[in-house]
């Protein structure tokens, strides 16, 4: 295999099957670092479920499941409260975001000229990079302020869910338009150009044949959003409020499941203590959902997605 | 439109059935389209009002009361014009005789440097206080009505325009009252953490890149990476946080504390609450976007860059280092610096990890407890008084001009790698 040409050799040895330890090494490097992706797939997984486990142990996960009260001080772990929560803010979160979006991504993919997309690209990008904090600043100082100087203090709470749901909507958007305008612009020229040989308008064009067509791509477009408003933190951590309460009224505050998570691991926490497994508890919930959305996502992409050729 | 109308009236005379129609059909396209535009500038508008709210807050007037006048020290309440001795007279003239014996058994007035006297003067004697604090627009466009309130509430008070983010800010850490307060440890925290997750997450996730695009082959144990690395793309940041908390802080302290290693354990016994921690908790957050931007970058490079390699003998490590990786590189560094900006940014993470919640002393090392702007600024919004949304506010500013001269400066080097490159 390796060495000198052999010199009476009829057949010279093939470079390919030369031993190259460098390169072997190199590969072998190459693997472990992608397989790092996996071990931290396999890190979450591990560490959410033996702490979870330890507190399902002490707690029985039907009351967890079960119960409509979450007050950890006197054993009450049921995580109704804070689920309730989360889906109010990204109910109100979906809200602004999927009917904008939507529109944002019509009027960008339709009718904007090259010109103007140019142009407003890059604004919604900026809306995407800044952190979320900042949003969660907004909301608290400016919205909430905003609204209750328009319906009233009474109504409206220092911390609600209904105003950090509506800037979780505006953190949403750039990503929810910016699929969506992906989606309508795959959907091929030929299809708007049949529609309007038969003499349709350029909005009956948009809405009844380009948004059709492209549906799956949108439909994973607004469910990757609500696994990311699902998922959210700093804005309902500053805006929501603090205290599990089991509410329909968004204008009260109530604590969503991140929310939760932040403000009882940011204080002193004792590790090894219920109310520190509890918290890994919440996060798995918090992982199953986001990941059940975020395959929902790509299923239907790979399933229902009309590849145009 | 009259040409629309006639048309419209043509079919209204029996042509066919759907041309009577046409005028609201388009009308109602018009609508629309007006709609389609609206929602898009209202998006841009909201972007407007987000900086505006912050900027709002960020400056403004200030109304101040003091236990000591300062114009009975200096004319014109100026002290920085007083001498060395003038200032010490002050301070022996107004401090009580005990502070006194504490401050000079610290070091003799008579010793201390400039600075550090007029620090004194004015913490200790003139004894400045917020009582109120305005925003920008009520500074500039509601005068009228600020000086009424200041009439009526607060007569003793001095007004002076305060720009919150200034270079006292930048320059102090922490403190218990917000117009002392100063954003310098968190800024060195971030950066170091930065530092960190930069220098763990970039080779290995370029690495987990070449692997995916040039080397592994199409079979299950690829393909399940692949899926896997979407799917950790999408989990909430605050699950790595749990993460963080449970591997680096908890399972792996005595690497992350520095005892492994017998560095002195940090007298602030930070316990794998540290820099570290937190940079290695951003790294794995940060990694698979990395890796899939980086995987799109080796994928632009055309085939038969790699073929001309081969062709002319070189194995597949040596297209790759020096054919395809500075082929892609420009692509993999704007990919890797938009993934370092939103680590940056990151707050929930590292409140899990456990930043600290009031930090007045620099980082020593990578091993020291640690706070970032982030925190910082989630730390000071989350407190009810005004005037520390005021410095949450001059904090936000600093945070978007540093992610945002990191952007420049990644498209600057974009541009000088291209125009370096030899092919498209």
């Amino acid at each position: 295999m390796t060495g000198n040409f052999p010199e009476e050799g009829n057949a010279r040895p093939s470079l390919a099957k030369r031993a190259r330890p460098f390169e072997a090494a190199i590969r072998g490097l190459l693997f472990v670092s992608a397989a790092i992706s996996v071990l931290t797939t396999l890190g979450i997984v591990l560490t959410l479920g033996t702490e979870s486990w330890g507190f399902f142990r002490e707690v029985g996960i039907l009351e967890f499941l079960g119960s409509l009260e979450w007050q950890p001080v006197i054993g009450d772990f049921g995580i109704w409260p804070l689920f309730n929560a989360t889906l109010t803010t990204s109910f109100y979160a979906m809200l602004v975001a999927l009917p904008v979006g939507l529109m944002v991504a019509i009027y960008l993919a339709e009718y904007a000229s090259d010109r103007v997309r140019e142009t407003l690209k890059p604004v919604l990008e900026v809306l995407a990079g800044i952190p979320t904090v900042v949003y969660g600043y907004f909301a608290l100082a400016t919205v909430t302020p905003f609204l209750r100087s328009l319906l009233g203090t009474e109504l409206v709470g220092v911390y609600n869910t209904f105003s950090a749901g509506i800037v979780m909507g505006i953190l949403i958007l750039p990503l929810v338009s910016s699929m969506c305008e992906d989606a309508l612009s795959a959907v091929p020229r030929s299809l708007r150009e049949g529609a309007y040989a038969m003499g349709a308008t350029k909005l009956e064009v948009a809405t009844q044949v380009v948004v059709p067509a492209a549906f799956s791509g949108l439909a994973a477009a607004f469910i990757l959003g609500l696994s990311r408003a699902v998922g959210e933190t700093m804005i309902v951590a500053l805006a929501a409020g603090a205290g599990p309460k089991f509410t329909l009224n968004p204008f009260e505050p109530a604590e969503t499941m991140t929310g939760h998570i932040v403000r009882i691991s940011g204080g002193d926490i004792s590790y090894d203590s219920i109310d520190y497994r509890s918290l890994f508890a919440i996060a798995l919930v918090l992982f199953l959902v986001t990941l059940a959305l975020n395959i929902l996502s790509r299923r239907i992409v790979a399933k229902h997605g009309e590849v145009y050729e | 439109m009259s040409a629309a109308k006639s048309r419209a009236a043509t079919g209204a005379r029996g042509e066919g059935s759907f041309l009577p129609n046409l005028g609201k059909r388009q009308a109602s396209g018009r609508r629309w389209a007006a709609a389609f535009a609206a929602a898009t500038i209202a998006a841009v508008l909201v972007l407007g009002a987000l900086v505006a709210s912050i900027v709002n807050d960020a400056f403004g007037l200030v109304a101040m009361e003091f236990t000591v006048d300062p114009a009975t020290l200096a004319p014109g309440g100026d002290i920085e014009k007083l001498s060395d001795a003038e200032l010490v007279a002050a301070l022996e003239d107004n401090l009580k005789s005990r502070r006194l014996r504490s401050l000079g058994n610290e070091k003799p007035l008579a010793e201390r440097e400039r600075a550090d006297l007029l620090a004194l003067v004015e913490d200790e004697v003139i004894g400045w206080e917020v009582v109120e604090t305005f925003s920008l627009a009520e500074s500039l466009f509601g005068r009228a009505g600020v000086d009424a309130f200041m009439a009526a509430e607060h007569p003793e008070a001095k007004l002076v325009f305060r720009s919150w983010v200034n270079a006292r800010f930048l320059a102090a850490s922490q403190s218990a009252t917000a117009i002392d307060a100063g954003v310098r440890s968190a800024l060195i925290g971030t950066l170091m953490t930065i530092l960190i997750t930069v220098a763990t997450a970039f080779p290995i996730g370029i690495a987990a890149a070449i692997w995916l695009e040039e080397y592994a082959k199409d079979d299950k144990w690829n393909r399940f990476i692949r899926v896997n690395i979407y799917n950790l793309a999408g989990v909430p940041s605050i699950i790595y946080g749990m993460l963080g908390l449970a591997i680096f802080v908890r399972a792996l302290e005595p690497v992350t504390s520095g005892a492994a290693f017998g560095a002195a354990a940090d007298p602030t016994g930070a316990n794998g609450r540290t820099i570290l921690s937190a940079g290695l908790t951003l790294a794995l957050l940060v990694l698979p976007v990395i890796i899939i931007n980086a995987q799109e970058a080796f994928r632009a490079v055309p085939r038969t860059l790699r073929e001309s390699g081969y062709a002319v003998g070189a194995t597949k490590w040596q297209v790759v280092w020096h054919h395809v990786l500075p082929a892609a590189f420009d692509r993999v560094l704007t990919g890797t610096i938009v993934a370092v900006s939103r680590a940056i940014g990151e707050t929930a993470p590292l409140v899990v990890v456990g930043a600290s919640t009031f930090l007045t002393q620099d980082p020593t090392s990578v091993f020291s407890k640690f706070t970032t702007l982030p925190i910082q600024i989630y730390q000071w919004t989350a407190r009810p008084q005004e005037d520390f949304h005021n410095i949450a506010a001059a904090a936000i500013l600093v945070l978007l001009v540093l992610m945002l001269s990191l952007n420049a400066f990644a498209i600057i080097l974009r541009n000088r790698l291209r125009a370096k490159k030899r092919f498209a």
